[in-house]
């Protein structure tokens, strides 16, 4: 959790307040109570203008309550949200300043496509020929330009999203926000409207929110990556700091693939297994005892056993091909390691490693460098959380 | 999970106790105050409207004619009252008979329809509606024709009587029958394919098939229509007030209570026994719907019936004989009415459509338009309105809540029950509202409460069917929630809109038992006139106005079916690609 120290807002509401380093959206202590389960445990969150940020988690983990209770939907039990130096955390929805994209697109069905765009601008009361105008503008920019006159059931999903991405953004909202959605679409409209909302965002530098569950999405799209479970924010970082060095064994599980060895721990620089002793990246050992010894599938290479190692800057772990898993440009080895009584995943490129190796019941050697090897603290049921690494702002070595 | 967030947030154990407690409070704009003031002037509507004439009445059969609290002691009177004690059991012998005859009636049609080959499917379930569109009496005055002293075919009787048991159960039957054939077909339609497949390559046989599979996966509609037949039949009043004869049930018993003797308190007696089974079987029906939700798979194959010569003639034989059995009781009332005098003279004659000769009005019949076309147009109104704000209203949950509750309780409120009640209420002097007695906006009122829950569940289906993101959509473009209702929900559920229309005005046109009671001179209607005909001896006219009465109702659903397929077709070509 990171409670991130509150700034004092001054001179709120002018726009130069908008220019100063006060970040454009704060999440002050939110907590939204559904009887007496909590969504939403005292959450904080800056966001600066102009980013795109993804609130990323498994289904239940509160990133639609908190974009919502953004929106003012289903508003929040206690704490302040603050946008543009402006506390909205009281006002009902139409008071507050944002656009919003659902995964269903709630297009108006028995409204055409002008009409749906031309919807939100009603309220502007502007004259006919720039409500057409803008319409226009809107239609070019998202690439359909002919589709003026035709019903939403007459559209693809691909389509039917950018036009509900249209009317969001027709009022010209500071703020945008998306619930999932791209959930909806075809795994290959969904790669391509991926690029085309980024660059589109990127272009009229709208403040974006994004809701998903698809962490190759919030990889892909994000300038920084909420991740969230239970309710509470586990860690925020650009999609790097988030793969690379993911704050806790749950990040670590939950973005990409990442292989957990228990361990106990010994000092700031090494892990305990059994009588041995492993190096790893430092980490605060603070009191505690069992940790995840963790590293990612692609770090790792396969070796053959005996072959000597560089004991400073790789540590070998031997085992057990137990089979492989043809990936295409890659294999997926799974090699049991009798030391942990565990198996491990190991990604090798499948053209410049020796599959002679790979082949299962062959004893191979898992070789993987110290600086990848990362240490999170275990609790004894499992799904970890709370940070231990020396603390997230030791960056990604680049 | 909870040890998880307790150990990483020391801080937040206490905070997340303190936090239940209060919540802060969100600023409301004008269109909340907007919503919440339409909502709670629904709450208000069906207050005065439902639940305080029900709840007069509840107070009134625990008084004494000078309107003393007497407790129970005009129950036990009842009770030890052996006469009036007969008509409960006379009531529950009716029903638990005409339940079990309609309910294998209908699903053996149902099962033809859903299961056979059979030829004509769509004609043949068409004219099993026919019963919907006329009041119940008048299925009662042609079984007269057809098997009473001087009917047709009163030999196959065998010298029982037919005004009794056996005319009511037969008029039951006939009245009741499509309200449960639709259940049914819902019921059977529900299948999987699949279920069936698995069967048939676990070699199970025909029959073994039908009890493992087809059965339980009706179930629930089973025992739902039963609990629909099993209400209608007790609470049905036009059926045994035309050929019951002597024998007595309860809801010919309020009937000569209040009307006969002026016995107001025993009347609501009567009154509180008839809900009982009535609130029952409401219960249950609620308790074993929501069970069958749970029955259906989304990823179910529809089961496609293959021809079976054999079966398919068997079926297409039963359900001509039902059909038969339909036409020839609504050809008989038809006839009849043409006939001169019965059975001495048949010539054929317009002379009874001459309602006026009779004592009885062309006028009657012209109210009755009149206030068939206000409860639809007022009533679809309201409930379309209420069941929006049930459904898409924001936040103000509880309220919303109770408004979706009271709209469920006039589905357990017999008609005649809801009539007196009516009269418990708006008779009273010091009442506000006294000056709408004995008016037309009275019976408009009645009827509207009378069918409300039928087109609430009806708009409520509609209403779920739309996006839920509409509301929210709006709000984020500063669109207020009645202009999306205007340009987006409305028309978007006018099907259904224009369905519960229909349902109300034919459901308006043919009731008898609510406001048989609350009706004055001046609003006088037709299908009370067919009561009031038949009383005095001139049943060939009461068979008239019944006559009359179906085909203003056929009409109004013949127009109703254009409508739903030319005008829709233009306002609502989105729905098509």
């Amino acid at each position: 959790m990171m409670a991130q120290p509150q700034q004092p807002i001054t001179s709120a509401c002018t726009p130069s307040a908008k220019r100063s380093h006060a970040p454009y959206l704060q999440v002050n202590k939110l907590w939204k109570h559904y009887g007496n389960f909590a969504a939403l445990k005292e959450v904080s969150l800056e966001i600066e203008e102009g980013e795109f940020v993804c609130f990323l988690g498994p289904s239940g983990c509160g990133k639609t309550t908190l974009l919502r209770a953004i929106a003012g939907l289903d508003p929040q039990s206690r704490g302040e949200i603050v946008q543009g130096g402006q506390t909205i955390s009281r006002l009902p929805p139409e008071q507050r300043d944002f656009g919003i994209v659902f995964q269903s697109y709630a297009l108006f069905p028995n409204l055409t496509v002008t009409q749906n765009i031309a919807y939100g601008l009603r309220s502007l009361k502007k004259s006919r020929q720039e409500v057409a105008q803008k319409v226009n503008e809107l239609l070019e920019t998202i690439g359909l330009p002919d589709m003026a006159h035709k019903y939403p059931a007459q559209l693809s999903g691909g389509q039917q999203q950018r036009i509900a991405l249209a009317r969001a953004l027709a009022t010209e909202p500071s703020l945008l926000l998306l619930d999932e959605p791209l959930s909806a679409l075809d795994a290959r409209v969904r790669l391509h409207l991926r690029q085309e909302i980024r660059s589109l965002q990127r272009k009229l530098g709208i403040t974006t929110i994004m809701v998903t569950h698809d962490q190759d999405e919030a990889l892909a799209m994000a300038d920084r990556i909420v991740v969230m479970n239970h309710g509470i924010i586990e860690q925020v970082g650009t999609p790097e700091q988030v793969y690379r060095r993911p704050v806790n064994a749950f990040v670590a599980n939950f973005v990409g693939t990442m292989n957990l060895l228990p361990v106990k721990a010994a000092n700031q620089q090494q892990v305990r297994v059994q009588s041995r002793l492993i190096n790893s990246r430092s980490y605060k050992s603070k009191q505690m005892d069992a940790a995840w010894l963790a590293f990612r599938p692609e770090v790792a290479e396969i070796k053959p056993v005996g072959l000597h190692l560089d004991g400073n800057r790789y540590e070998g772990f031997s085992g057990t091909v137990l089979h492989t898993e043809f990936m295409g440009n890659f294999l997926r080895i799974e090699v049991s390691l009798p030391e942990f009584q565990q198996s491990v995943q190991v990604d090798v490129s499948s053209q410049h490693t020796d599959l002679t190796l790979c082949a299962p019941g062959y004893q191979v050697c898992v070789s993987v460098p110290v600086d990848e090897l990362q240490v999170f603290e275990r609790y004894n049921n499992s799904a970890a959380t709370g940070a231990i690494l020396s603390g997230k702002n030791e960056e990604v070595a680049a | 999970m909870s040890g998880v967030a307790a150990d990483g947030l020391q801080v937040s154990g206490g905070a997340q106790e303190r936090g239940t407690v209060k919540a802060d409070k969100v600023r409301l704009s004008r269109q909340d105050y907007l919503q919440r003031g339409a909502v709670l002037l629904a709450v208000f509507f069906l207050l005065v409207a439902l639940v305080l004439p029900l709840g007069t009445m509840l107070i009134k059969s625990l008084q004494n004619t000078e309107g003393e609290f007497v407790g129970l002691a005009n129950f036990i009177g009842y009770i030890r009252n052996p006469a009036l004690f007969q008509s409960v059991l006379n009531s529950l012998q009716i029903a638990l008979i005409s339940t079990c005859v309609v309910l294998s009636l209908a699903f053996l049609f149902a099962y033809g329809l859903t299961r056979t080959c059979m030829p004509g499917k769509k004609t043949l379930r068409a004219l099993t509606l026919l019963p919907l569109f006329a009041p119940s009496l008048l299925p009662a005055i042609s079984l007269i024709y057809l098997l009473g002293n001087q009917g047709i075919f009163k030999e196959i009787l065998m010298g029982a009587s037919v005004y009794g048991p056996i005319g009511i159960v037969a008029g039951m039957c006939f009245w009741v029958f499509p309200h449960v054939l639709m259940i049914m077909i819902t019921a059977l339609s529900n299948s999987d394919a699949r279920l069936y497949e698995a069967a048939q390559v676990m070699k199970a046989s025909p029959v073994r098939t039908f009890f493992t599979v087809t059965l339980p996966s009706a179930k629930y509609g089973l025992i739902s229509a039963g609990f629909v037949a099993f209400t209608l039949v007790i609470t049905d009043f036009g059926v045994p007030k035309v050929i019951g004869g002597d024998f007595k049930v309860l809801a010919t018993d309020i009937y000569k209570q209040v009307v006969g003797q002026q016995n107001f308190q025993m009347g609501a007696v009567v009154s509180v026994i008839l809900l009982l089974p009535a609130v029952f079987s409401f219960a249950a029906d609620r308790l074993v719907q929501k069970k069958q939700v749970a029955m259906l798979s989304a990823r179910a194959v529809p089961y496609v019936p293959k021809p079976n010569p054999v079966k398919d003639n068997i079926f297409l034989g039963i359900c001509l004989l039902v059909v038969s059995a339909i036409l020839l009781v609504i050809g008989m009332a038809a006839y009849a009415s043409f006939v001169s005098f019965w059975p001495y003279n048949m010539e054929l004659s317009l002379q009874h459509y001459d309602f006026e000769s009779v004592g009885s009005s062309w006028g009657y019949y012209f109210n009755s338009l009149e206030m068939a076309a206000w409860v639809a147009v007022i009533g679809t109104c309201i409930v379309f309105l209420n069941a929006y704000l049930v459904e898409k209203g924001r936040a103000f949950e509880p309220v919303r809540n109770l408004l979706h509750l009271m709209a469920m309780i006039p589905m357990a409120v017999p008609g005649m029950v809801l009539g007196l009640a009516y009269i418990f209420f708006f008779n009273q002097p010091d009442n506000p509202l006294n000056f709408i007695y004995a008016t037309m906006a009275i019976l408009v009122l009645n009827s509207v409460v009378h069918f409300y829950t039928v087109c609430h569940l009806t708009s409520v289906t509609a209403l779920k069917q739309i996006d839920g993101e509409f509301e929210s959509v709006s709000a984020s473009l500063k669109i207020p929630f009645y202009v999306t209702f205007w340009r987006v929900t409305l028309p978007v559920s006018l099907p259904a809109v224009l369905e519960i229309s229909v349902y109300l005005f034919v459901n308006a046109m043919t009731t008898v038992s609510a406001v048989v009671f609350i009706y004055s001179s001046d609003t006088m209607l037709a299908s009370i006139s067919v009561l009031n005909m038949d009383e005095a001896g001139n049943t060939a006219s009461a068979a008239g106005m019944g006559i009359m009465i179906l085909l203003t109702c056929l009409a109004v659903k013949g127009l109703h079916w254009l409508l739903s397929q030319q005008v829709l077709e233009l306002t609502q070509g989105w729905r098509n690609r």
